[in-house]
């Protein structure tokens, strides 16, 4: 069994097909609609470095749809720091589990475990590597708000060499048709090799360092955080953090459907009175984690997702 | 007597086992180390290195006595040696000639050459695993993390 480990292992087909599953998936997901589909299933929580909203959203996910959940808790008390490999670890879970979200500090570690299991595996981020369920889920939100996912403008903006959330997004969206436009310093552009890609696949690719000039344009604005641990010293990270800011007034010129997105957590690069405005979409975004994790469950353990939700469900 | 003919006398002839012609220049210690032939215990080993051909501009030839190389040992060659003439050699004779073939996964030849792969972790016991994306010139691709690699960085990190 493989699972889904990049994007790769998708179709632009049952991309479609699992976001709309997750669409249908809304009411249960916002507890308002009793519907056990994966009742009887574990998943296996296995998180080798921290994270909260992804391991929090696959495990209220399942919860939802009457399935339970098994940690493994923190690396420092778990039997990795006696040294145990992955591949003894994935053993040992993929007995006690119907299906697996990791993540992994080292690249690769996903395929890996998918390779050693029987069950599948969810990808919840590996080293630098993918995570294709936050660009699920991403697709999922962007879909949302404009109904489509083709031949849309979407600027990626803030860290764009380390962040793996853009790295993978941008490969999605090209495939749907959409322009995407690159907005970083110099220090933190897009890898060469990813923009190499998306131009030999036909993508409209533009790079720039003014995030500002692109606002008026954009259907999507995608913001990430410029991590500090990237950075060798505090003085090099001081240069360019804070350079990709937005504040409500920035919008002005901003389209009416234009949505703000962010992989969370913020820190200035979006500042609060953003929030207020009908363009911010990061935490209804975070929240489409759970109904998109729900759907991508269902799809990798063969559960239909009725069509008509609202019959099959009950009330809670 | 011509250039062939020079290069193969400055070593004698064998009786019986293989002959691998047409190894880069300078790469036979690659080739002999994926062998596993190193070390005291190994069978008798003749090399001639940097050696002039007109394939090739230079060359490296190894024989190995009493050794028959299976096609599959001949296939991890590949990464070092892609060009290489392999003969069988019975009673001095050439009894079977053999190429290399570059198979579409090199496995457990070589270790992705990426400091974070989760491969560099020497207790993990699943196969090293290099999908071949090109095959002229050479790309490989680690199956578990995606690096592309460097060639010479895999011949350093020969398992």
């Amino acid at each position: 069994m493989s699972g889904i480990i990049t994007m790769d292992d998708l179709t632009n087909e049952e991309i479609i097909s699992i976001l709309d599953d997750a669409e249908r998936l809304l009411p249960v997901a916002e507890g308002r609609l009793h519907l056990p589909l994966l009742q009887g299933r574990i998943l296996g929580n296995l998180f080798f470095e921290p994270s909260t909203r992804t391991r929090m959203s696959f495990e209220t996910a399942m919860k939802r749809l009457g399935g339970g959940v098994v940690n493994l808790g923190d690396v420092k008390t778990s039997s990795v720091v006696k040294g145990e490999t992955l591949f003894d670890t994935i053993q040992m879970v993929d007995g006690y589990t119907d299906i697996i979200a990791m993540r992994h500090p080292r690249q690769g570690a996903a395929q890996y475990a998918a390779d050693s299991a029987r069950v599948p595996i969810l990808n919840g981020g590996d080293g630098a590597g993918h995570h294709p369920t936050q660009t699920m889920l991403d697709l999922f939100t962007i879909r949302r708000a404009h109904g489509t996912l083709e031949n849309l403008n979407v600027v990626l903006a803030g860290d764009l060499r380390y962040g793996r959330t853009v790295h993978s997004l941008s490969h999605a969206l090209t495939r749907f048709g959409c322009s995407v436009i690159f907005a970083s310093p110099d220090t933190l552009r897009m890898p060469e090799e990813i923009i190499a890609d998306l131009r030999a696949n036909g993508a409209e690719v533009t790079e720039t360092d003014d995030l500002l000039a692109q606002i008026s344009g954009a259907d999507v604005i995608y913001m990430t955080r410029i991590q500090k641990e990237r950075f060798p010293d505090e003085d090099e990270y001081s240069k360019v953090a804070g350079a990709y800011k937005l504040h409500a007034n920035d919008l002005d010129d901003a389209n009416a459907e234009m949505i703000i997105m962010h992989p969370l957590p913020r820190v200035d690069e979006i500042h609060p009175s953003v929030d207020k405005t009908r363009h911010a979409c990061y935490f209804q975004q975070a929240f489409n984690g759970v109904v998109t994790r729900m759907s991508l469950m269902c799809w990798l353990l063969s559960v239909p997702v009725p069509e008509d939700v609202e019959a099959a469900g009950g009330a809670l | 007597m011509s250039v062939k003919e020079q290069s193969m006398r400055r070593v004698t002839a064998i009786r019986n086992g293989t002959v691998i012609d047409h190894v880069p220049a300078g790469k036979s210690l690659s080739v002999l180390k994926m062998l596993g032939i190193e070390g005291e215990n190994s069978n008798p080993v003749s090399l001639v290195m940097n050696v002039p051909s007109k394939k090739m501009g230079g060359k490296d030839i190894i024989k190995v006595e009493d050794r028959e190389l299976t096609q599959n040992e001949l296939d991890r060659l590949a990464l070092v040696a892609p060009d290489a003439s392999v003969a069988i050699i019975r009673a001095y004779s050439v009894a079977e000639k053999l190429e290399i073939n570059l198979t579409d996964e090199v496995v457990d030849v070589a270790r992705c050459t990426f400091s974070n792969c989760i491969t560099t972790n020497h207790r993990e016991p699943l196969p090293h695993r290099l999908v071949v994306t090109n095959r002229a010139p050479l790309e490989l691709r680690c199956r578990y993390c995606g690096k592309t690699q460097e060639v010479d960085g895999l011949i350093n990190n020969l398992l």
